[in-house]
């Protein structure tokens, strides 16, 4: 109880340890969540992705100052990968915003992937609950999009910020196919290189084939120098102001919260079974039949699911 | 529950010397960890901060300008202040031995000098947590 | 260079002298599986002419003292005079400095080597709140011309040579110096010495930046035209490859970046409207000595063909000077071990071989104690006396580029260069130096290879003695040099006391006329000593040109 009055009051240890007990699948963050989630809902939540090195953390600390001089509190969640090898990360994005760390009205947070089963959705989806709760008034959550991540984030965010940079060759064309669907502003920072300008038109090209009523904009920054950043800034909020005033907020959080109702059922269900068949041994087990061709993958799947019926 | 640890590395003070505090990052990821990486001049007040708001374990600080007697001195008070008892904090750099007993009576836990295998770092961490793991 | 016939007889006879050498092997196995050099190259058993089939003496070495100068700047180097023995060196209080100063000269120590501490290397005053207990830590505090005044006090400026380790606010330091050469009644075309003057490194491997990389490089352009007019005899920027050794990159990276940020420099200044052969010749450049003596010296002889060909090649340069790269050499801070400091003295001693066999220009070799603190008098007098009885007494530096000729050398300088060859191909793709620091490319490569570094450190794949082999129970050293804790409140005094007597309002006036020349294209220098000269203090003018630019954001690559 203790923790959870902590964290209406704005304390930030309370909002920082919250988050890591999600993060370790603590029943008791769950238990506060749900007793809090009444109080959520109130901050716009912006994805931020992008290939690596548009630089999207730069760009993100000067959305953040831009948001503090008009006295709204903000919450960053950075995400990066987690090495599948090791268990171990670096997260580096705290040295782009360095300047914010002593802001009282600014709350960041890395968090690594740690490769769990949907998991960067699901604790980084607690994360935006608790940093809610606790009163910011917008949250960025911002990472690297290379294949899932970016849809992962796409499905917690109200608006979803593409930053390109111009320059990455054929890397745009695999990046674009993905994420056409799914950027609602885009970036296209470094605009003072070489090639913005055919970047920005590319990007224009694939968004003619949006046949939805909010076409895209897609705005020129150059974070380092604060450029274009009042611009991108007002565009994230007209995103925002045109799902409100088109009552597609109510439908996309809607769509949001399927999603997340089903990841949530996938990964209980997959902890039960999984804990029923003596956590993963049986697998382990059966894995080793299968490999063996002492048995085939379907009868080891249904020997599992049976155990439950 | 089996979490990795959190680890803030920072070099606070303004020398930009990097390499010790890139080589331990990158050695506590390779022990599984999860290393917040902040980079150059920091100071106590923006390690103190990112440390609460990380929710770490531990507090890693490379210095090499000599300036250890004044820095980390203040990390460790700045902790005390916001009442945050749970948290490792520990140094490393260019910093003589006859200063580590004052650095480490100022509440620094352990000073690893020039030459400490990152092996021993690493050791001394999982070692010496303050929290549950 | 040789006959075919004979090639093939020396191959012949060398395949057969492998083979048996190879079975012999199974019976008494070599010390190692592969030998690796300091860099981690891989080096064979044995080297012939048939390592260096390609190799023409005319093309790839030719004479010293003429292109491409792989043997050497001069005609006949050392036997005209030695090295310039360099000592940096410089901590506290202007007065504690100079002492020092007074100290080395009257040691044999050639020329001056100022080491700034850290708050002013990036541009803040002492009474700054970042500045708190750095203050004269890592060297000498300057807040204004007032300091400076005392720093060179009693030691003629057209008498020395002076070095200044001083990056981002070069210009102001330089302009300082002009200052206290007009107060000496000593001429700024009378001046000689250096400012280190090399962002690019700083951005990469030593950290003190503060203004971002365009606003960097007009300041080094600024430099480079207004010496070229003002102060002809100064080297306005000294190209640093030794952070970037230090930061742990290999020999041949050291070269491969370094050099990319030479053609950045050199780039910046042609767009600037500078003609090539008016700077260049004052270009200089500052690499590392490391233990693996041989490979060190190949790094130097690759640095100086490949500049050459550079220079020549990619632009155009026609003046001699031009193409010819000079370089400092300091021994390699990072191979110093805490324990066992005596064993130090034993490094550098190689390692200052290494720097002469390379026909390095200046020296300067570090101290036993340097791994754990500044160095005391002492030490620094052992190091001292390194140089010159490698100068004096080994006979290294009677004969011109001695090593030459030795298959191993030749071939190991093309290695370098190829290697490094490479790197500077890689990063004209990336779209040139900034650009590929900016992306942390540079970063990340020499990252990659200290972490290689460390692992074979900690596995005892790589011997350091007295640190992973050979160890002893040591006491903690004593006698180290501690810097005077008041020094920061000292500095603080002084600059009240000049802010009470200078006259404000023009300091004022000198440094508004600066922030507006920030905003225009026009050369910097002479309103920096306007300002100088005024007494204001290096904070302020920095604090300006912070205002006007911004500041640089680190690109971190792990």
């Amino acid at each position: 109880m203790v923790l959870e009055e902590r964290l209406l009051q704005g304390e930030k240890r309370a909002a920082a340890r919250l988050i890591s007990m999600a993060e370790n699948h603590d029943t008791e963050a769950i238990d506060i969540l749900k007793r809090l989630y009444k109080k959520t809902g109130n901050a716009h939540v912006v994805g931020i992705t992008g290939p690596p090195g548009a630089g999207k953390s730069t760009l993100t600390d000067k959305l953040v100052k831009a948001l503090r001089r008009e006295g709204k509190t903000v919450g960053v969640i950075a995400v990066d990968p987690t090495s599948p090898f090791t268990g171990g990360s670096i997260l580096g994005d705290r040295v782009r915003m360095n300047e914010l760390s002593t802001d009282p009205g600014v709350f960041i947070r890395s968090m690594g992937t740690r490769g769990h089963l949907g998991g960067l959705s699901k604790a980084t989806a607690a994360a935006v609950k608790i940093l809610d709760i606790y009163g910011v008034d917008y949250i960025f959550i911002e990472t690297v999009g290379v294949g899932q991540s970016e849809v992962d984030i796409a499905r917690n965010a109200d608006t979803t910020l593409m930053v390109m940079v111009p320059g990455l060759g054929d890397d745009i064309q695999a990046i674009k196919a993905g994420i056409m669907e799914i950027g609602d502003v885009f970036a296209v920072n470094k605009a003072d290189r070489d090639g913005a300008k055919r970047t920005a038109t590319e990007i224009e090209m694939m968004l003619d084939f949006n046949k939805t009523d909010w076409r895209p904009p897609v705005q020129k920054v150059i974070a380092v120098d604060n450029k274009g950043i009042d611009e991108l800034l007002d565009h994230i909020r007209t995103h925002m102001n045109h799902l409100k005033d088109t009552g597609k907020l109510q439908k996309r959080r809607t769509e949001n919260s399927k999603i997340e109702i089903i990841d949530l059922i996938q990964q209980n269900l997959m902890e039960m079974i999984l804990d029923k068949s003596s956590k993963e041994e049986k697998v382990n087990q059966l894995a080793e039949e299968v490999a063996l061709r002492n048995c085939d993958p379907y009868s080891a799947a249904e020997s599992i699911l049976d155990r439950i019926k | 529950m089996d979490r990795p640890i959190r680890v803030l590395v920072a070099k606070p003070g303004l020398d930009g010397h990097d390499r010790g505090a890139k080589v331990i990052a990158r050695a506590l990821r390779d022990a599984g960890m999860e290393v917040i990486y902040t980079g150059l001049r920091q100071t106590p007040e923006q390690i103190v901060n990112a440390a609460i708001q990380e929710d770490v374990d531990c507090i890693s600080m490379s210095i090499l300008s000599g300036a250890h007697n004044t820095l980390l001195p203040k990390v460790a008070e700045l902790l005390k202040a916001e009442k945050v008892e749970d948290i490792l904090v520990i140094g490393g750099g260019v910093i003589p031995d006859e200063d580590i007993p004052f650095l480490k009576e100022k509440g620094i836990a352990e000073i690893f000098t020039p030459g400490t295998p990152t092996t021993v770092t690493i050791d001394y961490i999982k070692e010496n947590l303050k929290r549950d793991k | 260079m040789f006959e075919k016939d004979k090639l093939d007889k020396i191959k012949e006879n060398f395949n057969a002298f492998d083979s048996k050498t190879v079975e012999g092997l199974q019976k008494r196995p070599e010390r190692k599986e592969v030998f690796e050099t300091g860099s981690g190259a891989v080096v064979n058993r044995l080297y012939t002419p048939v390592d260096i089939e390609d190799f023409d003496y005319e093309t790839d070495l030719g004479l010293p003292g003429s292109f491409p100068y792989t043997r050497g700047v001069q005609p006949n180097m050392y036997r005209g005079r030695f090295w310039t023995m360099r000592m940096y060196a410089g901590f506290a209080t202007a007065e504690e400095s100079n002492k020092r100063y007074k100290f080395l000269i009257e040691q044999g120590s050639m020329g001056l080597s100022v080491a700034f501490d850290l708050p002013t290397q990036i541009g803040y005053d002492s009474d700054h709140a970042l500045s708190e207990g750095e203050v004269g830590k890592v060297g000498v505090a300057i807040d204004s011309l007032a300091d400076m005044e005392i720093l060179f006090d009693g030691i003629p400026l057209d008498k020395v040579s002076t070095s200044m380790t001083i990056n981002a606010p070069a210009s102001v330091l330089l302009a300082m110096y002009i200052a206290v050469g007009e107060k000496q009644g000593v001429s700024a075309d009378k001046l000689r010495g250096t400012i280190q003057n090399d962002i690019l490194k700083e951005y990469i491997a030593r950290g003190t930046y503060i203004f971002p990389t365009e606003a960097s490089m007009r300041l080094i352009t600024n430099i480079f035209e207004y010496c070229s007019k003002e102060v002809p005899l100064w080297n306005t920027i000294s190209i640093s490859g030794y952070h970037i050794r230090e930061a742990g990159s290999t020999a041949a990276q050291e070269v491969g970046f370094t050099l990319s940020d030479g053609i950045a420099y050199v780039d910046a200044a042609i767009k600037a409207g500078l003609d090539v052969d008016t700077f260049a010749p004052r270009l200089s450049f500052f690499f590392n000595a490391h233990n693996d003596i041989l490979e060190e010296v190949a790094k130097y002889r690759a640095a100086r063909r490949l500049w050459a060909r550079i220079m020549k090649e990619r632009f155009g340069a026609k003046k001699a000077k031009s193409m010819a790269l000079k370089f400092h050499t300091q021994t390699g801070g990072s191979t110093l071990t805490a324990q066992q400091p005596e064993n130090n003295i034993v490094r550098v001693a190689i390692q200052t071989l290494a720097a002469v066999l390379g026909g390095t220009q200046s020296l300067h070799t570090n101290s036993k104690d340097e791994a754990l603190a500044l160095p005391t008098e002492d030490s620094v007098r052992v190091a001292l006396r390194t140089q010159q009885i490698v100068a004096h007494e080994s006979g290294a530096a009677d004969t011109v580029d001695p090593l030459a000729g030795s298959y191993y050398i030749e071939a190991k300088t093309k290695a370098i260069e190829e290697e490094a060859m490479e790197y500077i191909k890689k990063i004209d793709e990336i779209g040139g130096a900034p650009r590929a620091i900016d992306n942390g490319y540079i970063q990340q490569e020499i990252m990659d290879a200290a972490y290689n570094y460390q692992k074979d450190i900690e596995s005892g794949k790589r011997v350091i003695v007295g640190m992973n082999k050979f160890q002893i129970e040591e006491e903690a050293p004593k006698g180290l040099l501690r810097v005077d804790p008041s020094v920061g409140e000292l500095q603080k005094a002084k600059i009240q006391a000049l802010k009470g007597k200078r006259d404000n309002a023009l300091v004022t006036e000198k440094l508004e006329a600066l922030r507006a020349a920030c905003q225009t294209e026009v050369n910097l220098m002479p309103l920096i000593l306007d300002a100088v000269r005024a007494y204001g203090t290096l904070g302020e003018i920095c604090g300006v040109m912070r205002e006007v630019f911004g500041e640089y954001q680190q690109s971190v690559q792990l």
